[in-house]
């Protein structure tokens, strides 16, 4: 973190001029700060995709295979069969441009290769100037070009600066989604072994232990337990969770960086508070799962086949377990994943016919939305709870926080979860303003971390990526005194605290079950002196 | 740069029309073979690309939820941004097409000082993009009237609004101005904004020349040189009935004009002109987004894919959960070898 700029230096670098040459002409120069270190080979391996070999971005050779245009080129020409999404969006984009400020890449660092129209062109440029007539015979004066090794590192360069958070779909007219290329993107880097390891050792990780952090089954229950010792001493009341019980109703999944790092651990510790109470109160029965200990997919950000590969241990282990239903924790990507990929990549195989679409047991409600993949977001099972009265929530015991929204980008642009937690955030704090229009809901910002790349290595490019949220987090914080930030997203739980640090210091991130946990009271439990942070309680009589 | 090759090019393809029809006395290719070639590749061509993009699959459900989902009944859901039913995807389609939806949302980023960020609304490009195109839908159904015999009522009825202003003689249609007012609009923002610029390329303003070129030379014919529209007419009513002639007195500005519709047609299929048909076909539209309700099916298969099962998992660690007391499916001696 040593060579990052302080903030207003780095502000002071960014300009929306471009540079006078043609785009094509003006070299990609690999910049420490904004990549991240190649995959190790040995994660690449342990989940069996090709090419796995030791290389460095920054090296001229980066030991590619000697045929590896062909293995592009096959890779591109089975995808544009496969994938209408991604021939339509190389076909019809026109340039006008509207995309172009809409990327916190771009908006952060001015670079005009990270705005979005651009970052496609350089694939589309390939696509004309290798498949289409025009651009065969035509070349660059019909906008193609060739793949040489340049543009290729030039792509595995701009594809790792693209968090897939498909803000600048909104915008477009045809609705051209840069998510959608830079997923393909990514997926034929890989075909010739240019992942990086923020990316492919989670996923090994994941396809051995059941988690992107690689924490073992007696670990993982070691840290749940930590965190019941914490509740204890906070509450006096200790959970009892449950871990791959056979016959429970629910299977719990939640992104194992809650159970990892602050303070996604706060918001943990809040849903087995939630869980705990549940149980005491109406006999719940949840059980957490240390096969599928994840509730986020990096095989995402590697290639659909990999992403169903890990995803697949969801539906396996609610078979095996005989759960009714999935109920699932707050992470963004892993929502984008459930909400429009699960039921299609491992229904069909893997969905128990045990399964029933999700009754909330407690209110009754039927989860008719998810009817087909029979997994719920906790924000609606909880509004859901807090709207039936179920809850008794003290919002004083949240009282020192002044709470704004980030609405995450893919529960927001691949759900569309925003009302649900906002309910649950204005029955438990007191103060809660959201930021301005355009940047929430919608058309909210990354946090500059996401698809992966919540590196350390690139610490430049999250602050930078990371400015749009800041800015807009500043605003309320300065007008209105905000100083809380709440998201259901693991990811920026890990990635917004830094970013906060860096732009807004006095503005601190949370998930929203650490809010609810705070406010949750137990029949009989004893006056609480802090906060599941360890902080002092404001006095309630304030 | 490329700006200036594509209107030299523009001005080429006139300056070919104008000695081919003209200098050459060729009025039967530029009046008769080539428009109707045009038409040819223009119908066969888009229902190629089409037919093309149809072959591709759809695989997973990914439409942009650009709304609240639904979800619990209390909560209100935004049927048309993030529809669930066919009914509110339909919706959504029309008003992306007919209303530029999305480009409706545009705003503009600003650097301020003290590390500030500010979006201001920026509804220009979408009030130009929906002029020009409307302009441009209008003109061609306007131009139906030289290929219908008698004139459809309600064509006479757009005619007759379009010219509502009574200017001069012929009348000026409002739609003229309009659609030459957007098209130098989109035309200068390219060159004009420095991001937009930087992404144009020859294929984006050749068509804008292109469009340009037809719209001043049919404005010339009409308010200038004052073309006999009888012949016209009958030479375009010979093209849709196939009994083709050239009458006499069409001037040579009337060649350029259809030439570079020929032109304009010929080029769409190949163009990124196409988004007139892909807009209809963009999944992260036009998909339902109830997408955990429905099961979307994908039409094709992962083949040999390698899962890490639940047996494999607790082999590598069946000794470790039971110190920890976590179930397992095997107990300890039988798995411990």
């Amino acid at each position: 973190m040593s060579d990052l700029p302080r903030p207003e230096a780095l502000f002071a670098n960014i300009d929306y001029t471009p540079p006078k040459a043609d785009w094509m002409d003006v070299p990609t120069v690999i910049k420490p700060g904004r990549y991240c270190y190649a995959a190790n080979p040995d994660s690449v391996n342990y989940v069996g995709l090709p090419h796995a070999h030791k290389w460095n971005p920054l090296d001229d050779d980066w030991g590619l295979p000697e045929n590896w245009q062909e293995i592009i080129f096959n890779g591109l020409r089975e995808r544009l069969h496969k994938f209408r999404s991604f021939k339509i969006f190389m076909d019809i984009c026109v340039r006008c441009g509207a995309c172009a400020d809409k990327c916190h890449f771009f908006i952060g660092s001015g670079d005009p290769k990270n705005m979005p129209v651009l970052r496609a062109e350089l694939l589309r440029s390939v696509y004309r100037g290798e498949f289409t007539t025009f651009g065969k015979i035509l070349g660059r004066f019909a906008g193609g070009r060739k793949l040489t090794a340049d543009v290729l590192k030039e792509w595995w360069y701009y594809f790792f600066q693209c968090s897939e958070c498909r803000r600048c779909s909104v915008f477009c007219p045809y609705g051209i989604d840069t998510a959608e290329i830079t997923i393909i993107g990514r997926e034929l880097l890989n075909l010739i072994g240019l992942n990086i390891d923020w990316i492919a050792t989670p996923v090994a990780n994941c396809y051995r232990t059941g988690n992107h952090l690689g924490i073992q089954p007696h670990a993982f229950f070691d840290m749940i337990d930590f965190f019941c010792d914490d509740i204890e001493d906070i509450t006096g009341i200790r959970p009892e969770p449950s871990f791959n019980k056979k016959g429970a109703d629910i299977l719990f999944i939640t992104p194992s960086g809650d159970v990892f790092a602050d303070p996604g651990t706060y918001t943990c510790m809040g849903y087995l508070i939630l869980f705990e109470y549940l149980k005491r109160e109406y006999g719940l029965d949840v059980t957490w799962s240390t096969y599928a200990s994840e509730g986020g997919n990096f095989g995402f950000f590697t290639s659909h086949e990999t992403m169903k590969r890990l995803n697949s241990k969801m539906y396996m282990e609610a078979k095996r377990l005989g759960a009714k239903w999935i109920l699932g924790g707050e992470c963004g990507h892993m929502w984008r994943v459930i909400h429009q990929y699960m039921d299609t990549l491992n229904g069909p195989d893997f969905q128990g016919s045990h399964m029933e679409t999700p009754v909330n047991p407690i209110t009754g409600t039927v989860f008719k939305n998810a009817a087909g993949t029979k997994m719920v977001h906790i924000a609606e099972f909880t509004a859901d709870l807090i709207k039936h009265g179920k809850l008794n929530l003290n919002k004083k015991r949240n009282a020192n926080i002044h709470l704004t929204w980030h609405d995450s980008c893919n529960p927001a642009r691949g759900m569309g979860l925003l009302e649900e937690p906002r309910y649950v955030a204005r029955n438990v704090v007191e103060k809660f303003t959201d930021m301005p229009e355009g940047t929430i809901r919608e058309q909210t910002f990354c946090c500059g971390g996401g698809a992966g790349l919540n590196a350390g290595e690139n610490d430049e490019l999250r602050m930078m990526g990371g400015l749009p949220r800041a800015n807009a987090v500043k605003y309320v914080h300065e007008k209105y005194g905000v100083n809380m930030l709440g998201c259901v997203c693991a990811i920026d739980r890990a990635v917004l605290p830094n970013s906060m640090e860096y732009w807004v210091p006095e503005v601190d991130v949370c998930g929203l079950h650490e809010l609810v946990g705070n406010a949750l009271v137990f029949p009989g439990e004893k006056e609480r002196e802090t906060d599941l942070r360890g902080e002092d309680l404001p006095g309630e009589d304030e | 740069m490329k700006a200036l090759y594509s209107l030299f090019l523009v001005f080429a393809l006139a300056a070919f029309a104008l000695l081919g029809a003209g200098t050459l006395g060729m009025e039967k290719a530029f009046g008769l073979y080539i428009p109707f070639l045009a038409v040819a590749v223009f119908v066969v061509g888009f229902c190629l690309r089409v037919v093309d993009w149809g072959k591709s699959a759809v695989p997973f459900c990914i439409p942009t939820t650009c709304g609240q989902q639904e979800s619990l009944p209390w909560i209100k859901q935004n049927k048309i941004e993030n529809p669930s039913t066919t009914c509110g995807v339909v919706i959504r389609m029309l008003l992306e097409i007919l209303t530029f939806r999305s480009l409706f949302r545009n705003t503009k980023v600003d650097l301020h000082a003290g590390t500030r960020v500010a979006y201001s609304s920026s509804k220009w490009l979408w009030l130009g993009a929906l002029a020009f195109h409307y302009a441009f839908l209008i003109t061609v159904v306007r131009h139906l009237r030289f290929f219908t015999e008698p004139v459809p009522g309600l064509i006479a009825t757009l005619d007759a609004m379009d010219s509502l202003l009574q200017i001069g003689a012929p009348t000026l249609y409002l739609s003229n101005l309009i659609f030459v007012a957007a098209l130098l609009y989109l035309f200068l923002r390219r060159v004009v904004v420095p991001q937009v610029r930087y992404i144009s390329q020859v294929q984006d303003y050749f068509p804008l020349f292109l469009i340009l070129g037809i719209a001043f030379s049919g404005i010339f014919m009409r308010y200038f040189a004052k073309v006999d529209i009888i012949s016209v007419k009958q030479l375009t009513m010979g093209l849709v009935t196939f009994s083709w002639v050239i009458p006499d007195g069409i001037g040579a500005m009337f060649y350029v004009h259809i030439f570079l519709v020929s032109v304009l047609l010929a080029y769409f299929p190949l163009s990124k002109l196409m988004h007139m048909g892909g807009v209809f076909l963009s999944p992260t539209r036009n998909m339902n987004c109830a997408s955990r309700k429905y099961r979307h099916v994908n039409p094709w298969k992962f083949e040999n894919v390698h899962y890490h099962t639940y047996e494999e998992y607790e082999d590598e660690f069946r000794e470790k959960m039971v110190e920890k007391g976590l179930p397992v499916d095997k107990p300890l001696a039988e798995g411990a070898e």
